[in-house]
């Protein structure tokens, strides 16, 4: 069995990660990029790295996910990557024709010191970007971060780079959601457009990482947010802030770049969560809650009455990205499970190690950041054995060897379909994660049921 | 014609058509959407299946992410390969250096492990900041008594390339080290053989039957104790495009042990592949066995290929592979099974390979080095292929195009090498392009239309045709009865 490597004792770990629970930077950025329309992130460093994050990124989605390298040899590593940028900026619109390149950098690109603005600036006077296009950037280099702040860096350059407060104010609410999957996109506009309400929201990957098979290759697929829309965006009523690690910089710099006001909430997982983004919009907008809402928030709660019993008190263990962990860790809460502990591998922060613990109370082990990886999180069970899991693809090890049920939540998942097309946030999200438990719990009785307690009525 | 980058057009040609030498070997183009990946991927893939030993990525977390488990390659013993080890180096070590932080994490691992051997590899990041790895690994070697091999893999130091040559480095340490275990006097190495799918134990099997003992298989289920008596087996064998050429080339040098470049995918070239081992060895009884196990394999394989062969007949093919061995091997298999490949293209060809590309395909194939994906399905609608051969960042663009798709790189989860594997191969294809989704293709339903309305077109005139010859005849039998009549009259 591969992990019965991991004693059960914890020891302090100073030097090594072992079996890593984040990625690096420029992935979450390529991810935030390619929710904006026509846009191709390109990735400024050596092949490697940009090779990596386009196959990870296919390998979550099954999709063909389009990034652009600026190709360093050890010539650029020795005298900058500016030739090689300015040649990729040529290259690239003459080829490929996007509206927006999204640059971001690599660890390489950053120790070396490559200066984007100014090589952007160049490529400007030297008329390489053509009128209309953008070429955009965002440092996010990996020896800092995860793949969560690579994508909220990402967001805040999109802000910063395409927001524009031209001093007259529009009636749209604009929503900047953490990193989620598209079918979360969806779920959260879904909300906003049952309510009727006027909104900007960005990035938007839905029909980008989830788009339908048309029988041809589109390397812009027809989703993403327009450019137009985010630059509307500066002028809008009012934001609203859907997670805090992967959005926080953005909306404070919508706020002050467009004076923009904007509400930081969690990320709508679960009914409580859900009841405050809608409760938010509605104060906002100054709407009443339609019925149908009412009534997708009603069957979650029906749901969770009839079968309350399976989930009440029950374990849980959670792994994966801090904004998501913090809905998920509601999510618990509301069906009553007790969560024993909560890991992530981004450096979250210890505002964010605080507010899951006021959550979930001194009983529940939570880490983020350093050696806050797998290995870990499987000592931890040991030590404690959860009913349930929820992580990525890379806890079924994890899951295997303690002989527990793994729901996938989180990033990245390569074995399993549904995350891209079925939502876990809102009301109607909560009620397809918990349909997902209750499979687990329930499969989990039949498959250990002794014979003569195996019934068809649970 | 689909429309190639101006500085790659020396890379793309069509047979027949175009009379350059392909440019190859070149760093991808900046601004492409590349597929290739950087010197660290490449010793990482060569070195990473010897199970005993620990593999400690020195870098930033990505380096490490990237490369764990996403690359099969299948231990019949022990499966420390399969965990991730990284020195996540942070913005301090960027600094400061990271040599202490490497110092620790290898003391804290081999602590915990108690592996055969230690691999150190060092990314871009460490090449930049200057770390002296070569002297963190030979004080810890000494201080533990196991090797401790620095990897020179900093991703920006040119291609997948020279990641190998940097591993074959590597492995060469531990080569020579087992000098006491007794070797057959017909025993080979295979090199370059990975086991991604169990294919090392399908070789190892023949190679027995055979009667050749195989001492070491570098790197497929490898273990550090069988590298370090590779040095006395009498032949090295190296598979595929040729990872481990340099490694072969070595150990020529210092061990006087020649080599042969095989290929262990396709009938005629898994039968080469044995022969010439056998006709090596010289060896009657292993040349008899040789003679008898081709036969039985071949007898049995080819009734079950007729069967697939014909729902195959006449489909088309695109192959995108990462090695050109693999490339060419590709092109007969697929001949085989009654498929033509219209469009075929390597990340990693040298010349040599292009001009043998060019002998095997037909008149019109497109061949193409390091492609990215506009260009790949531009070619591939252009060619009308029905099967694209790729990895996995190929896969999805074959389906959103409505096409069939089999994976020939590292995510396969089939055997495709020996006799099995063309087996599998052909199942696999045959599953691929005959399944019925593709008719809800848009695309395919167009096509379907289009061939229909051809037909109908066709038809129409056909009948046009012969209602105008039965008028004909009927004008001129009408005119021989009037003739007749006359006659009569
Ligand atoms: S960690 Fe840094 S160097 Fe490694 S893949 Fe990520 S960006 Fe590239
Ligand atoms: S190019 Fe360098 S940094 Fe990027 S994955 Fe390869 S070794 Fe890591």
């Amino acid at each position: 069995m591969l992990l019965r490597h991991t004693p059960k004792e914890i020891s302090e770990r100073k030097a090594l990660t072992i079996n890593p629970a984040k990625t690096c930077q420029p992935v979450g950025a390529m991810y935030a990029a390619l929710g904006i329309h026509r846009c191709l992130p390109h990735s400024h460093g050596s092949q490697g790295c940009c090779a990596y994050h386009r196959s990870a990124l296919t390998r979550h989605y099954a999709e063909p996910i389009m990034a652009s390298t600026s190709s360093f040899t050890e010539g650029a590593s020795v005298f900058g990557g500016q030739s090689n940028m300015l040649e990729s900026i040529q290259n690239i619109f003459a080829l490929y024709d996007p509206d927006i390149i999204a640059v971001n950098t690599t660890c390489l690109s950053e120790v070396i010191g490559d200066d984007l603005k100014q090589i952007i600036n160049r490529a400007m006077g030297d008329n390489k970007i053509p009128p209309g296009k953008t070429v955009m950037y965002a440092s996010t280099p990996s020896f800092k971060g995860s793949h969560v702040t690579g994508y909220a860096n990402m967001l805040s350059a999109i802000v910063q780079n395409f927001a524009v407060a031209t001093g007259t104010r529009n009636d749209a609410i604009t929503i900047l959601p953490s990193f989620i999957e598209p079918s979360d996109m969806s779920e959260i506009k879904h909300i906003a457009e049952e309510m009727g309400i006027k909104y900007i929201m960005y990035p938007d990957t839905s029909d980008v990482v989830n788009a339908p098979m048309d029988g041809k290759f589109h390397m812009y697929p027809k989703g993403g947010t327009t450019k137009e829309l985010i630059r509307q965006s500066g002028d809008s009523r009012r934001a609203i802030a859907l997670g805090r690690v992967g959005v926080f910089p953005a909306a404070q710099l919508l706020d002050t770049k467009c004076k923009v006001k904007t509400d930081i909430l969690d990320l709508p997982i679960g009914i409580t969560a859900t009841d405050t983004f809608v409760d938010t919009l509605r104060k906002i907008a100054g709407v009443t809650v339609p019925e149908s809402i009412n009534d997708e928030r009603g069957r979650l709660v029906d749901v969770l009455c009839d079968k309350a019993q399976y989930v009440y008190g029950k374990k849980v263990s959670l792994m994966g990205d801090p904004d998501t962990l913090f809905g998920l860790a509601q999510f618990c809460k509301d069906a009553g499970m007790q969560v024993l502990h909560v890991v992530t591998g981004t450096p979250a922060g210890a505002k964010w190690d605080r507010r899951v613990k006021e959550l979930l109370g001194d009983g529940t082990i939570v880490k983020s950041g350093a050696q806050a990886d797998l290995f870990y999180l499987h000592q931890l069970m040991q030590n404690d054995k959860p009913d349930l899991l929820f992580g990525n693809t890379y806890c079924k090890y994890i899951a295997r060897d303690m002989d527990i049920p793994l729901i996938r939540t989180a990033f990245p998942i390569y074995d399993r379909m549904g995350h891209s097309y079925f939502p876990i946030t809102g009301y109607r999200g909560g009620l397809h994660l918990l349909i997902k438990v209750l499979d687990a719990f329930m499969d989990r009785q039949d498959r250990d049921a002794p014979e003569e307690k195996f019934e068809l009525v649970m | 014609m689909v429309e190639v980058l101006a500085a790659r057009k020396q890379q793309v040609l069509e047979k027949g058509k175009d009379v350059f030498n392909i440019e190859c070997e070149k760093p991808s183009t900046a601004g492409s959407v590349s597929q290739r990946a950087c010197v660290f991927c490449g010793s990482r893939v060569v070195l990473y299946p010897i199970a005993d030993a620990v593999h400690l990525i020195h870098g930033p977390i990505g380096c490490a992410a990237y490369t764990w488990e996403l690359r099969g390659s299948l231990s019949s013993g022990p499966e420390l390969h399969r965990l991730s080890f990284s020195t996540d180096i942070r913005e301090h070590e960027v600094i400061y250096g990271g040599e202490k932080k490497l110092y620790a994490a290898l003391k804290e691992l081999i602590g915990a492990y108690k592996p055969n051997a230690a691999f150190v590899y060092c990314t871009c990041i460490i090449g930049l900041i200057g770390d002296d790895v070569e002297a963190v690994c030979a004080k810890v070697e000494k201080e533990v008594g196991i090797p401790v091999i620095p990897v020179h893999s900093e991703g920006f130091k040119g291609t997948k390339k020279d990641g190998y040559k940097a591993a074959c480095e590597a492995a060469f340490k531990l080569v020579g080290k087992d000098d006491i275990t007794p070797v057959s006097k017909t025993s080979i190495n295979i090199l370059g053989e990975f086991n991604l799918a169990g294919e090392t134990w399908i070789i190892k099997d023949y190679y027995k039957r055979m009667g050749v003992e195989v001492t070491a298989c570098i790197t497929g289920d490898g273990r550090v104790a069988e590298i370090g008596r590779a040095h006395r087996a009498k032949l090295n064998v190296v598979q595929c495009s040729g990872s481990m050429t340099y490694l072969a080339k070595m150990m020529e040098e210092k061990y006087g042990i020649p080599y042969i470049r095989v290929s262990y995918f396709g009938i005629e070239d898994m039968s080469k592949a044995l022969y010439d081992v056998a006709e090596y060895f010289k060896d009657e009884t292993i040349l008899h066995n040789t003679q008898e196990l081709v036969k039985s394999e071949v007898n049995a394989l080819l009734p079950k290929l007729t069967e697939y062969r014909k729902d195959l007949e006449g489909k088309k093919a695109g192959v995108y592979v990462g090695g050109s061995f693999k490339a060419f091997s590709m092109v007969k298999a697929l001949r085989h099974l009654g498929m033509e490949t219209v469009v075929v293209g390597s990340q990693t060809g040298s010349p040599e390979d292009y001009e043998y590309l060019k002998e095997i395909t037909n008149e019109g194939t497109i061949i193409l080095d390091d492609t990215n994906p506009l260009e790949l399905s531009g070619f591939i609608l252009e060619k009308g292929a029905d099967l694209l051969i790729g990895g996995v960042k190929e896969r999805p663009i074959a389906y959103k195009m409505g096409i069939g798709f089999c994976d020939h790189n590292h995510e396969r989860k089939e055997a495709l090498a020996g006799y099995e594997g063309m087996l599998n191969f052909a199942r696999e294809v045959h599953t691929s392009v005959t399944s019925p989704v593709w008719k809800y293709s848009p695309a395919r339903i167009k096509a379907a239309e289009a061939a229909q309305a051809a037909e109908a077109a066709q038809a129409a005139e056909a009948a046009q045709a012969a209602e105008a010859a039965q008028a004909a005849e009927a004008a001129q039998a009408a005119e021989a009865a009037r003739a007749g009549k006359e006659i009569l009259v």
